[in-house]
């Protein structure tokens, strides 16, 4: 679909309002749009895919990692690829606005150049003008979609919940919805989504006769095609988040049963058969190798914005495989052709959502500002103005975790603490004013409570082993995603390809080793135990705390530790 | 495994399992088993294998053993067995790291269908090891299952 004069008109004025005009020319803008939204229709089937949004209802900004390691068979391996090594490998010239989208380089410069990303408003016009030239396209929505933001705990989903009717989701599946609860999720599903969104998840049984909780696929014709989804929800969610809230409901990977799925839709008829996933690329790529009858798998929760799927070979034939990114930053555009029972062929793009290059969609706008409007005093408020770039994604503390863990030291009287390494969180540039919906950005979760424990050097280091073994254990069906946790005060080394138990090394505290009899006090938040419900102050009170008495915000040190042994792996960039 | 798979499953077969605490399996006493009562007390897997006679048991395809990669619930962990060996006489499972190895024996009727699901409490992280007894002979399989703190992801 070429762009008419008319909308080159709004690109124009969009453009001019963004104040992108003032440090580059409207022409270029125009046809770095043109670039990337005039996407020329192809085949006979096309599915459109959002997946961890993470609740970012308006643009924000949000920094591609530095330091995406894979280890074992994944090294080197798409998706852990950053920087310079992502524009080598796909191709793509550095000083592109594809370049910034899809990396963090130059990212401050970059960012103030071509403004905020995401924003269901400016997805929705996106998505509207698809479907016009794609009639039958399907929107799946991989999930994460209800947790991220103040807003989204304060309307217990409510908003996202709306806002994704508006935009047209038609099929979605699940990981961080389960936190607000078994009782909230089905309510959903039958109150709200009925005859509207289906939830999709064929590995969500309950925990005593092992029931289906959930549809595992939905069978959709398009264009008289008849195309299978098959869910897979994140299947570690009872044990990355807290069991207590889904106490009925078994999650895991469960090869056999999606086998079992995709053998059933296609003896349903099916000719096309995706899996909507949140299982983490690194997973579906495993699963893509091991079950057949697969064409498409549109993954998510690694936040991995991978430009084009990875081909994967199996006993049955070939499987792409897909991952569309974070916090409504991309819209992933996969066309098929379909033809006589089979897929001949397929284009896909993973495209960026600038703000500033596709006008807002008025009713999706006049919505997000009425479901706002009762909190938006309190999202306002501001708390501390940021001297330098406060973001969080990478394998490694980023700059807003460090920060959450420095308040936690300051505030709770603590010698060391912990932050999860959650992979959502949106940026801050340099001189932004760190305001009261920034920091529920990084923390708005339904089990916030900060935790002060006394622990031995010998379990601070179990902790840390065990997350680093979830992350970094050379067989992806042993990892659950996420980042390493995040720590103040404690240094160390790590190795990521030891195995289990000898990872974390020179672990010290101002200078001396940690004693493993000795006991350290240790400020957390986000406990997954039950026991620990209420067991302090929700984490955006002790860091609001912190920000207001610092009134400005520089990050000193960094603590990143020692990285071992991954010399010339190119998902570090440092 | 459905209600109704459970309740076929059940009958002719003596577990030590939750199978039981369900009310849902009569347990029949096994002469068996109370041979088995110092393989239920070795500590060491070896040991264990030792004392159900299954030493040098041979690695088999034929044992499709089902566990979690990752433990949801380290005090609950499901596990599933079945043998596709002919004549299987018994179907033993161990959990290594646990402070007595071997878990549960289930021993089975010619007519019975050998396949059973249990569930075993685990302190850490484990292989996870089933040990078949069909035709006089001794097989086995096994699988990690990681039992973690938990938390941090997504």
């Amino acid at each position: 679909m070429a762009m008419n004069r008319r909308e080159f008109l709004q690109v124009l004025a969009v453009a001019a309002a963004g104040g992108w005009s003032l440090t580059s020319n409207a022409e270029q803008a125009a046809k770095e749009a043109d670039q990337l939204y005039n996407l020329p229709p192809f085949g006979n089937v096309s599915l459109l895919h959002i997946t961890d949004c993470h609740a970012q209802l308006r643009p924000i900004y949000f920094r591609e990692p530095q330091v995406n390691l894979g280890v074992g068979s994944m090294a080197g391996q798409v998706p852990h690829l950053v920087g310079e090594h992502f524009l080598k490998y796909y191709r793509i010239p550095r000083q592109s606005i594809e370049a910034h989208a899809f990396t963090y380089l130059d990212f401050e410069e970059k960012a103030k150049l071509y403004g905020k990303v995401g924003g269901f408003a400016h997805l929705r016009t996106l998505v509207k003008r698809l479907k016009a030239s794609r009639p039958g396209a399907l929107l799946l929505d991989g999930g994460d979609t209800w947790q991220g933001s103040g807003l989204s705990l304060w309307t217990n989903a409510q908003d996202m919940v709306d806002a994704c009717k508006l935009l047209g989701v038609d099929v979605m599946t699940l990981h961080w919805e389960a936190t607000f609860g078994a009782e909230r999720v089905k309510e959903i599903e039958e109150k709200d989504f009925a005859g509207k969104i289906e939830i999709v998840a064929q590995n969500v049984h309950t925990t005593d006769f092992e029931d289906p909780v959930f549809k595992p696929y939905v069978i959709k014709s398009i264009n008289g095609v008849p195309v299978a989804i098959v869910g897979q929800a994140f299947p570690y969610t009872p044990v990355a988040n807290p069991r207590w809230l889904v106490p009925e409901w078994s999650y895991g990977i469960k090869d056999q049963q999606m086998q079992e799925a995709v053998n059933r839709a296609r003896s349903e008829g099916a000719q096309v058969v995706v899996v909507l996933s949140h299982n983490g690329m690194d997973v579906d790529l495993k699963m893509a190798s091991r079950v057949t009858g697969i064409d498409v798998i549109f993954g998510g929760h690694t936040h991995d914005g991978v430009y084009q799927p990875v081909v994967v070979e199996n006993a049955g034939g070939k499987t792409l495989v897909t991952n569309a990114g974070s916090n409504g930053k991309f819209l992933g555009v996969m066309d098929l052709e379909v033809k006589n029972g089979k897929i001949q062929g397929y284009r896909y793009r993973l495209v960026p959502i600038f703000a500033n290059l596709l006008p807002a969609d008025p009713e999706m706008e006049a919505y997000i500002a009425k479901v706002r409007a009762p909190y938006e005093s309190k999202l306002a408020e501001p708390l501390a103005v940021a001297e330098g770039l406060l973001y969080r994604r990478g394998n490694f503390n980023g700059t807003w975790d460090q920060l959450i863990c420095d308040a936690l030291i300051a505030v709770r009287g603590a010698d060391i603490s912990f932050s999860p390494g959650f992979r959502w969180g949106t940026t801050i540039l340099p001189g932004q004013t760190i305001t009261m919906e920034h920091l529920l950005d990084q923390t708005a979760i339904t089990y916030p409570w900060s935790t002060l424990t006394e622990m031995t050097g010998a379990q601070i280091k179990n902790v840390l082993e065990d997350v680093a073994d979830n992350l970094f254990n050379p067989d992806p069906y042993y990892q659950q995603g996420g980042d390493m946790v995040r720590v103040g005060g404690l240094k160390y080394a790590i190795d990521p390809n030891a195995p289990m138990g000898k990872r974390i090394q020179e672990m010290t505290l101002n200078g001396k080793p940690i004693d493993p009899n000795k006991k350290y006090k240790v400020a957390g938040w986000a406990p997954v135990a039950e026991e620990s419900r209420e067991a302090g102050p929700p984490v955006w009170e002790v860091v609001a705390e912190y920000l207001r008495a610092q009134k400005t915000i520089r990050i000193k040190a960094l603590n990143v530790p020692r990285i071992i042994g991954m010399e010339g792996n190119p998902g570090l960039a440092l | 495994m459905q209600r109704r798979e459970v309740l076929k499953a059940g009958v002719g077969l003596g577990v030590f399992g939750t199978l039981i605490a369900s009310g849902l399996v009569q347990p029949r006493l096994a002469h068996a088993a109370r041979q088995m009562e110092n393989a239920f007390q070795a500590k060491s897997l070896e040991e264990a294998l030792k004392a159900v006679g299954a030493s040098g048991a041979a690695a088999s395809n034929d044992i499709v053993l089902t566990a979690p990669d990752i433990a949801e619930n380290g005090a609950v962990v499901p596990i599933e067995l079945e043998s596709k060996l002919p004549n299987t006489e018994m179907i033993a499972l161990f959990v290594e790291k646990n402070p007595n190895a071997l878990s549960a024996v289930f021993h089975f009727t010619p007519e019975a269908l050998p396949r059973v699901k249990t569930r075993v409490k685990m302190g850490q992280s484990s292989d996870v090891v089933a040990v078949v007894k069909a035709g006089g002979k001794y097989y086995m399989t096994k699988k990690e299952v990681k039992v973690t703190l938990g938390g941090c992801g997504g």
